[in-house]
């Protein structure tokens, strides 16, 4: 066309700068800070400190059992909700997704101070139960997270490939293992990698049950208020390995799978 | 056919997804052992939902199937000795061929050597050894639809179910498929129920044909028998080229339709109605004389012959020949007696069981049937050999809610495209054209059947309404 005023490549430019800005020079600059020392010289010091140090290692720990624990209850509790939501004969089943999912509107703290006064009801004295507590709240926080990407990926999931499963002499149980469950991985993949990560990081629902062990998120806050910006960013460069990692192998798996 | 042995029966059933509207309407059936037998009808007729219901996957509302005399009405697909090749096939993505293959194998435990062997047979009757390692998203159409069918047959069920297994493939490709199902199971020996809406297919394939039209069976015959002796004008369209034509029976085996009497070899009461049909390539061309005399519209060749249409007065008659006529010229035909296919005019067609209620002051009797209240003149009303303008009839005319019969001539009856200006309306669920005009069906929403005359075409689906004038209607009181 000739009279439009740019050209597709200019068009693509003010993305470029904030990609560029807002992202790829962020996480460099998180990358520098993590490898190397308060003079600006590079040194893995940090990150050998990180894992030398019992403390930031049973910090990692201790996120890690939290992030297990809270992404295999959710999974647990979200695959049959978004099974019955996309195989369902039901006339209403957005709507009902939808209700799941409302939670995400309300604020964070919101849902959590709620959540605290009827768990007070319950178990008296919130500080008595730390862990279980943090769990609960984090279930309750990253379910919808974990429902909608299931959710999606089963009901893209053909019916005939059940059908055909049951045809060919599968029970329900056989059908599940055998069938649905490996087809349903790449939404079970994205489910995990929604919830996992910021389960290890989350620590305000930590501060607010009263949790006073330190996860991973509560060691990068608290090295950066004490303006400690190498190990901060060191502890957000290992977290970014990882999921990168995570995410690098679920590829490859369900690569594998399709091919 | 030999004396086979039932393998599967339905018995009246039904099916009903909604509660209100019917999908299968009381279809009964028997399938014998080692038959090749198809489920032929136009998209939405019922078909697949028959044969789902053979494979598990649908219940029947009401009514029985029986496999080996065992009801099987309500077991689970898993539990069947059926297998089913689907209409996409459903191959799993996330295994491959032999996985695939091997999967019924699997569920019941087989040994793995035996699993070996049988699924290598298996990809070597469908033409794919040593397909074995490959993925499914690799495989051609062609080759998918070998492995479905490999993934089926392996587990030797009693039953083959096809869902229009082959309207994916190519015109070719599917050609070569029909023959290698048909020899399939002529090898097999199992028996094979395959669901097409291709008349063509079904006709090359099957050792019996099940036509289907509107959740109902039309006709169950042999290939020959469906193609020359249709039962009614709906199989007679359907499968193959025809010509049909409304008439009556003029005489002890003379009928009179296209303007001509002919001799024919259907003894039937003189004066009944009938649809008459005739093959476009039983049509013969004479040099004079003839019965029918006609000019010739259009002559179009089709590869191994000439289609022709030749227009006879009024009416058009299809005919196949393997001479060439230039359109404009005059020709004779010729119809042999025995190629005539005479079906009694479907009675119920138009006919409404509904109620009259007295006489208002303008004298019309208030009458209400189908879908309409309509005030009809007295004399639409018929007391046996009486009419209403009979005194001696007004009192059973009077009579609160008395019951009658109300019916419409087709031809009486007229469609627009307005679909508020009719006395109904609805869509147009079928047509075929009749001689000189076109015969819809128009269904309205409480599902009432209306069939209509017009010289003008319309297109299945359309939304008409439908003219019927008071002074058509004839109300008989039971």
């Amino acid at each position: 066309m000739k009279n439009a005023i740019f050209n597709r490549k200019q068009l693509a430019v003010p993305y470029m700068l904030f990609l560029l800005l807002f992202v790829i020079l962020p996480l460099l600059v998180v990358v520098y800070y993590g490898f190397t020392d308060a003079e600006g010289h590079i040194s893995l010091a940090n990150f050998i400190g990180f894992f030398a140090n019992p403390r930031t290692l049973g910090t990692l720990i201790y996120s890690l059992v939290i992030a297990v624990i809270v992404t295999i209850i959710c999974l647990c509790m979200a695959y049959p909700v978004a099974l019955i939501l996309a195989k369902g004969a039901y006339a209403r089943k957005h709507a009902f997704l939808m209700v799941f999912v409302l939670p995400m509107w309300i604020n964070f703290t919101l849902r959590i101070t709620a959540l605290k006064e009827i768990l007070t009801l319950i178990e008296g004295n919130l500080a008595l139960y730390p862990f279980i507590n943090t769990i609960i709240c984090m279930v309750y926080d990253f379910l919808p997270f974990m429902i909608m990407p299931l959710f999606n990926s089963l009901t893209k999931l053909d019916n005939s490939m059940l059908e055909a499963g049951a045809d060919l002499g599968a029970n329900r149980a056989q059908i599940f293992i055998h069938i649905l469950l490996p087809l349903s991985i790449p939404g079970i993949i994205s489910g995990v990698t929604m919830v996992f990560l910021p389960a290890m990081t989350n620590y305000v629902v930590l501060d607010m049950v009263y949790n006073s062990t330190y996860i991973m998120g509560s060691l990068i806050g608290s090295y950066f208020s004490s303006y400690d910006w190498n190990n901060g960013s060191l502890i957000s460069a290992i977290l970014l390995m990882m999921i990168g990692m995570f995410t690098i192998l679920a590829d490859r798996f369900t690569m594998e799978k399709e091919a | 056919m030999e004396n086979r042995k039932t393998l599967i029966e339905l018995k009246n059933v039904r099916k009903s997804f909604d509660g209100k509207t019917n999908v299968i309407e009381d279809v009964s059936l028997k399938i014998m052992e080692g038959e090749f037998v198809t489920l032929l009808g136009p998209s939405g007729c019922g078909k697949t939902t028959i044969l789902r219901m053979i494979g598990g996957f649908d219940k029947p509302t009401e009514g029985e199937i029986l496999l080996d005399g065992s009801d099987i009405t309500l077991l689970p697909p898993n539990e069947r000795p059926i297998n089913t090749v689907f209409q996409k096939y459903a191959l799993f993505p996330h295994l491959n061929v032999y996985d695939n293959v091997a999967f019924g194998l699997k569920m019941r435990k087989v040994s793995k050597e035996e699993t070996d062997k049988l699924v290598k047979d298996a990809l070597e009757l469908v033409d794919l050894e040593g397909f074995e390692k490959r993925s499914i998203a690799t495989l051609s159409g062609g080759q998918q639809q070998r492995i479905a069918i490999a993934r089926a047959i392996v587990n030797r069920p009693k039953v083959l179910l096809l869902d229009e297994s082959l309207s994916a493939l190519d015109y070719k490709m599917r050609k070569e498929m029909q023959l290698e199902l048909k020899q399939m199971h002529k090898t097999l020996g199992i028996t094979f129920i395959f669901v097409t809406h291709d008349q063509e297919e079904a006709l090359t394939m099957s050792d019996k044909i099940v036509v289907i039209a509107d959740g109902e069976i039309q006709q169950v015959g042999t290939p020959e028998d469906i193609y020359n002796e249709p039962a009614n004008v709906f199989v007679a369209d359907f499968i193959g080229e025809s010509n049909i034509f409304n008439g009556v029976m003029s005489g002890k085996l003379k009928a009179s339709f296209a303007g001509t009497t002919f001799d024919c070899v259907d003894d039937l009461e003189k004066d009944i109605k009938i649809d008459a049909v005739i093959r476009p390539e039983d049509i013969d061309i004479v040099k004079e004389g003839g019965q029918l005399k006609g000019e010739v519209l259009s002559c179009d060749f089709k590869g191994t012959f000439y289609i022709m249409f030749v227009q006879c007065g009024q009416y058009e008659m299809e005919v196949h020949c393997f001479d060439y006529y230039e359109p404009g010229s005059e020709i004779c035909l010729n119809i042999d007696p025995d190629m005539i296919h005479i079906i009694p005019y479907d009675t119920s067609i138009n006919h409404y069981p509904g109620t009259i209620n007295g006489i208002n002051d303008a004298g019309l009797v208030r009458v209400k049937f189908a879908d309409m209240d309509r005030r009809v003149a007295r004399d639409r009303i018929h007391v046996g050999e009486r009419t209403g303008d009979d005194e001696s009839v007004l009192d059973v005319i009077n009579k609160p809610d008395t019951k009658v019969i109300v019916n419409f001539e087709p031809s009486a009856a007229t469609l627009t495209d307005d679909a508020k200006a009719g006395d109904i309306c609805g869509n147009i669920i079928s047509f075929h054209y009749i001689g000189d005009h076109y015969s819809y069906t128009v269904r309205s929403e409480s599902e009432e059947d209306y069939v209509v005359d017009d010289a003008d075409l319309w297109n299945q689906g359309d939304y008409v309404g439908v003219v019927i004038p008071e002074d058509s209607l004839n109300i008989t009181v039971l």
